[in-house]
């Protein structure tokens, strides 16, 4: 039996009907990453023992579970394994952020995601890859290299997301915790064929993720289809009281069971300037197709204008590294545990532990947080940047008055060679220009599967000396984006779409 | 346009050091960043509130209590810091000279 690229719920009735022991399941998927990483780097550290060890302990509670006459309820996710890109803190678990400052960093306590995950008695299979502090959208920024794409692996993942995508498309995890600043949930999942969430800011509690920037941090999921999206929603969401005061109290709606396929009455806007100038051709028709695909099923398409769109990146650029740069302030050499053995006073452990440890993106990005905040530029820049970010969230309330939800591309295009990124410091900020607006406004999005494309650019010269099919159809992604808290209207769509359609159970060939 | 000097002086105040070879390439990957910024300028902002926050929450508070982590995880968090000696994280002289 293989266990690969089953959703959440057909895993819960195999491991309710006894069909298979989480001990069984969690050595499976072991076993397939030994066998697969390689290839893909998707993992930094996979955590056997501690694996097995939660899987045993999920097996002891399902017994106790099914044995009770008591109509206690099975957690959904008991028993059942995951990944977690390795921004996530956890309990005697290394944690790098894929980042030589913090290269041997264990962390003393679980970020609350993983508490609620361990309550589920859900068992963490190890750590993913990212860009360095999730800077970037290739995972190329990576201190421990790149991840690849398991369509090609001599394409990127995309990123910041990027061992997570690559893992969950290639089987070696049945879902995925993930983060997003501006993209690295929607992208990578675009890139790599899969459903991917991010949730209104505030939704999910940030305790416990090593911050990037803080305004707009947001955690989220990967996994198969929307409806195990929205079961991990679910789980996940929710105020954090004791550790997070910037998550909402909105109340967490049962996302799962009020899943709804019926779009009749659903308003679905098509902004206009999502399909920007120069982008690929092809994947602009899956995404019309996909939209169409949602007007089978009853929705009302409306073309609606966001001209403040081209903004966003802008915005972004230099939001993000202000926030980086007071945040990334705490790498000091004297928390943590790399310190610079070449320092022989104090400034020196700072100036040495951080021009050793951070790479060249962190570097340029501190460089120009520091740069945009420091007197005389602070009103050009960060004022400037904190106005039209409320002229972005201002024009998607407008619109969202009209319309229940948006649908564009995720991504411009599909997955670029590995080093495309490399020597160009815009890349993120283009990669992500259809992702960055919304979560300027904090809003929700989807990136499901629509289909396929094959690549322009032929494979260039890289240093990747890997197989390459020349001619792989990519994967390309339909984005959903929701009004703020509006959660279960991008599932409902999202999940309407997977009704009828099978792109989000196509699957790469592995060998 | 962002020249050495200035990527020298940034360094300084963000508490990094920066090799030469990086400093060229930090200092035309900044300035590329600044121009492509640059079209913000042009937006009409005029009476606009600055935004930093999407939530809309005003004074998330709760109980100050105090955490109770226990002996053993200040261990772990003394233990996790490049120095430490009798339980406290060691740094260099801050007072020499």
């Amino acid at each position: 039996m293989n266990y690969e690229y089953l959703e959440l719920t057909e895993l819960r009735t195999l491991l309710d009907q006894k069909k298979v022991s989480s001990v069984e399941l969690t050595s499976y998927f072991l076993a397939r990453i030994k066998k697969l990483n390689p290839q893909l780097n998707a993992y930094l550290t996979v955590c056997e023992d501690h694996a097995l060890a939660q899987a045993k302990a999920a097996d002891t509670r399902l017994n106790q579970l099914t044995n009770q006459l008591t109509n206690q309820l099975t957690p959904p996710l008991l028993g059942i394994p995951y990944a977690a890109k390795d921004l996530f803190c956890t309990k005697g678990i290394r944690t790098t952020a894929s980042s030589k400052i913090l290269d041997q960093y264990v962390p003393t306590h679980d970020a609350t995601v993983i508490e609620k995950l361990n309550a589920q008695g859900s068992v963490l299979l190890g750590k993913t890859n990212l860009d360095e502090f999730a800077h970037g959208s290739s995972t190329e920024t990576s201190a421990y290299g790149p991840s690849h794409n398991p369509w090609d692996v001599s394409r990127m993942p995309g990123g910041s997301s990027g061992g997570s995508s690559a893992a969950v498309a290639a089987g070696i995890a049945p879902f995925a915790l993930a983060t997003e600043t501006g993209g690295s949930i929607r992208q990578p999942s675009s890139l790599c064929g899969i459903s991917g969430w991010k949730p209104t800011y505030g939704r999910v509690s940030r305790h416990g993720v090593i911050s990037m920037a803080s305004s707009l941090d947001s955690i989220g999921t990967m996994a198969y289809s929307v409806s195990d999206l929205a079961l991990t929603a679910e789980i996940l969401s929710g105020k954090d009281w004791g550790h997070d005061s910037t998550t909402g109290t909105a109340p967490v709606e049962a996302y799962a069971k009020n899943l709804n396929a019926d779009l009749k009455g659903v308003k679905v806007g098509i902004p206009a300037e999502y399909f920007i100038d120069g982008m690929d051709p092809d994947v602009k028709a899956r995404v019309m197709e996909g939209i169409k695909e949602l007007e089978k099923r009853g929705a009302t398409l409306v073309e609606v204008h966001l001209p403040n769109t081209k903004y966003g990146a802008l915005v972004y650029a230099i939001i993000c590294p202000s926030e980086i740069s007071s945040n990334l302030a705490r790498y000091d050499g004297i928390r943590f545990p790399e310190s610079s053995k070449n320092a022989n006073n104090l400034l020196e452990v700072y100036t040495k532990t951080r021009g050793e440890g951070f790479g060249l993106e962190a570097q340029r990005r501190i460089l120009t947080g520091t740069y945009v905040l420091s007197h005389g530029y602070y009103d050009a820049y960060y004022k400037k940047a904190q106005r039209v970010r409320g002229l972005i969230i201002n024009e998607f309330a407008e619109v969202f008055k009209t319309v229940d939800v948006l649908c564009c591309p995720s991504v411009p295009t599909v997955a670029e060679t590995l080093g495309a990124a490399a020597g160009n410091p815009l890349f993120g900020y283009i990669a992500d220009q259809l992702n960055i607006p919304s979560s300027l406004a904090g809003l929700p999005a989807l990136s499901i599967p629509c289909g396929f494309v094959v690549p322009k650019d032929s494979p260039s010269a890289t240093n990747y000396s890997l197989p390459t099919t020349h001619s792989s159809p990519m994967p390309v992604g339909l984005q959903i984006i929701g009004p703020q808290w509006g959660e279960q209207k991008i599932f409902n769509v999202g999940y309407a779409y997977q009704q009828t359609t099978d792109w989000h159970r196509k699957h790469p060939v592995l060998g | 346009m962002i020249d050495k000097e200035t990527i020298q002086q940034l360094a300084k105040l963000a508490r990094i050091e920066i090799s030469l070879e990086r400093e060229e390439q930090l200092a035309k990957d900044v300035s590329k960043i600044l121009d492509y910024v640059d079209a913000l300028k042009s937006v009409d902002t005029e009476g606009l509130p600055e935004v930093s926050q999407v939530t809309g929450l005003k004074n998330a508070l709760r109980e100050d209590l105090p955490a109770v982590a226990g002996e053993q995880v200040s261990q772990e968090l003394v233990k996790s810091a490049p120095a430490s000696e009798n339980g406290y994280v060691k740094v260099k002289a801050i007072f020499e000279q």
